[in-house]
């Protein structure tokens, strides 16, 4: 069964089409990507499947039931690390469980130990790096009960090599728990490196261009990353994204 | 504690400049006590008056902490439910400014006609200096509350209540004491002003007796005992600011910054 069905979205700000029919689905325990240019909608499809929004049209399922406009039946890692600024790091990733029922602190903390986060339980937001607040977002993400994590472009703000070090990290705690991700992002190359499944959206009002299987087996190693099957799935994902934008608007 | 000797030794020398040129001028113009007493004249009668202005001092403090205390509370309240129920919003977020639009001076008498002298016009008038800016303040926290975060907690399924209490609350605590450091310092004013109405203690009545009778130099000891007594209520809530809000950064470099 489809874990998620997003299912004929489309979504209008006054005059202003953002999505336009929209549809796609993530699988159990698969890990899809979204891959968009900057400003076609991608975070304002989040907030609909998140419940924040509601679409103009259209609908989306998680296991069979419509969840338009319901909260708390998704888990969100924002585009910025968003932490409370008050909680300490153990506090902030604690937070998704804690809205929606107890607290499993040694479950926390183990997981804080794997993402290298160990000694900084009791340490404030500001006083950790960019990675490492991404890296408790996500932990947040991973700790609350649902079973879809979405992600909004969570290593954007990175440099190149912690942003690897960083998609690697989210590969290996990806494959020892086994949820299913929809992932945004607009580098071509972490979009191919970490899914199984790429969904291509076209330029405002956002739709779905084309649908790509990424056969690379897994555990997937640094190394993939330069070898030519690789380039070459870049070369066909990088014309599909650029040559009908140019022919159409530039 | 070694800050505020950093910090504060600029503002200290210039007082102990004014205090000399004070003094001098005093002295060089011969001009009378009852006019304009020497520094050294004010702070001689601030030590051997104790006794005379003890009683007054006391109930000042006593009515400043207790209508302080009420009217942080009804600020608070009243920012809490201005920002929880919107129609409640719309409805007295006007008639609030509007009451801050009336001089404290021209309602006070009014309060006499209705309430008599004894203690609850002048909590009233505390309560009204006080509230104004902790509301807003407040309200301004809950408004600013960061956006991102806001849909975080939404699309985690947080209810109202957990959205109120996690997130906005903490997030204008800051602002809340802005609000309450700007309130412990009028309280003072509002209390003295209250004591003018009529009553039988306090720093006011002191004032009031000590002008009428020309001791122009107990006008001073009481001017003085306002202003310590703001900065001790200021430093007060700064040191319980400190102890709430622990989290904030310590910034680096303010320090070589400001020197
Ligand atoms: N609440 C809103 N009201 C009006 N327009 C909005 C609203 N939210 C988003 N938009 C519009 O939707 C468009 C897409 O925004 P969105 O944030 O979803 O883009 P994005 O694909 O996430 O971009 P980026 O890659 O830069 O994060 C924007 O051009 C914006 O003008
Ligand atoms: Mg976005």
């Amino acid at each position: 069964m489809n874990h998620l069905e997003v299912r004929h979205l489309s979504k209008s700000f006054e005059t202003n089409s953002v999505l336009k029919d929209v549809h796609f689905s993530v699988g159990n325990g698969e890990f899809v990507s979204l891959l968009g240019p900057s400003g076609s909608g991608k975070s304002t499809l989040f907030r609909i499947i998140g419940g924040i929004s509601l679409p103009s049209s259209g609908s989306i399922h998680l296991n069979g039931e419509k969840i338009n406009g319901k909260r708390g039946s998704i888990s969100y890692t924002p585009q910025s690390p968003s932490l409370m600024p008050w909680r300490t790091i153990l506090d902030n990733v604690l937070l998704g469980q804690e809205l929606t029922g107890y607290r499993d602190r040694e479950k926390a903390i183990a997981m804080m130990k794997r993402a290298g986060l160990e000694g900084y339980e009791k340490a404030y937001p500001h006083e950790l790096s960019g990675g490492m607040k991404q890296r408790a977002s996500f932990i947040r993400s991973l700790l609350s009960p649902q079973e879809l994590i979405l992600l909004d472009e969570p290593f954007s703000a990175l440099d190149e090599f912690t942003r690897i070090d960083m998609q690697k990290w989210l590969l290996s705690i990806w494959e020892a728990h086994q949820r299913s991700i929809l992932f945004i992002t607009h580098h071509i190359e972490e979009a191919i490196f970490l899914s199984d499944r790429i969904i291509i959206l076209s330029a405002r009002p956002a739709t779905v261009r084309k649908e790509f299987v990424i056969p690379f087996e897994r555990p997937r190693k640094e190394s993939l990353l330069l070898s030519d099957e690789f380039l070459q799935w870049k070369k066909k994902i990088y014309e599909e994204m650029r040559f009908p934008h140019v022919s159409s608007s530039d | 504690m070694r800050s505020i000797f950093e910090k504060g030794w600029r503002p200290i020398l210039a007082l102990i400049l004014l205090f000399i040129f004070w003094e001098f001028c005093t002295i060089i113009f011969e001009i009378p006590a009852w006019l304009l007493p020497s520094p050294s004249q004010v702070f001689a009668e601030a030590f051997t008056g104790w006794s005379g202005y003890q009683v007054h001092l006391a109930s000042t403090v006593q009515l400043v902490i207790t209508g302080f205390l009420i009217g942080a509370s009804v600020g608070i309240i009243v920012a809490v439910s201005l920002h929880l129920i919107p129609f409640m919003r719309q409805a007295f977020y006007p008639l609030i400014i509007i009451s801050q639009n009336i001089p404290t001076i021209v309602l006070a008498p009014l309060l006499v006609i209705w309430f008599g002298f004894g203690i609850l016009p002048k909590l009233i008038v505390i309560t009204l200096v006080c509230f104004f800016p902790i509301t807003i303040a407040l309200l301004d926290g809950f408004r600013q509350t960061d956006n991102d975060l806001k849909h975080y907690v939404q699309m985690a399924g947080a209810t109202k209540q957990q959205i109120f209490w996690k997130l906005e609350w903490p997030h204008a605590l800051p602002s809340l004491f802005s609000g309450l450091k700007i309130s412990a310092t009028y309280s003072v004013m509002g209390a003295v002003i209250s004591e003018w109405l009529g009553a039988s203690k306090g720093i006011g009545v002191y004032m009031t007796l000590a002008s009428s009778s020309y001791r122009t130099d107990r006008v001073f000891v009481s001017i003085f005992l306002i202003v310590i007594m703001s900065l001790i209520f200021f430093a007060i809530i700064r040191v319980l600011e400190k102890w709430v809000i622990n989290w904030k950064p310590i910034e680096k470099g303010s320090h070589h910054e400001s020197s």
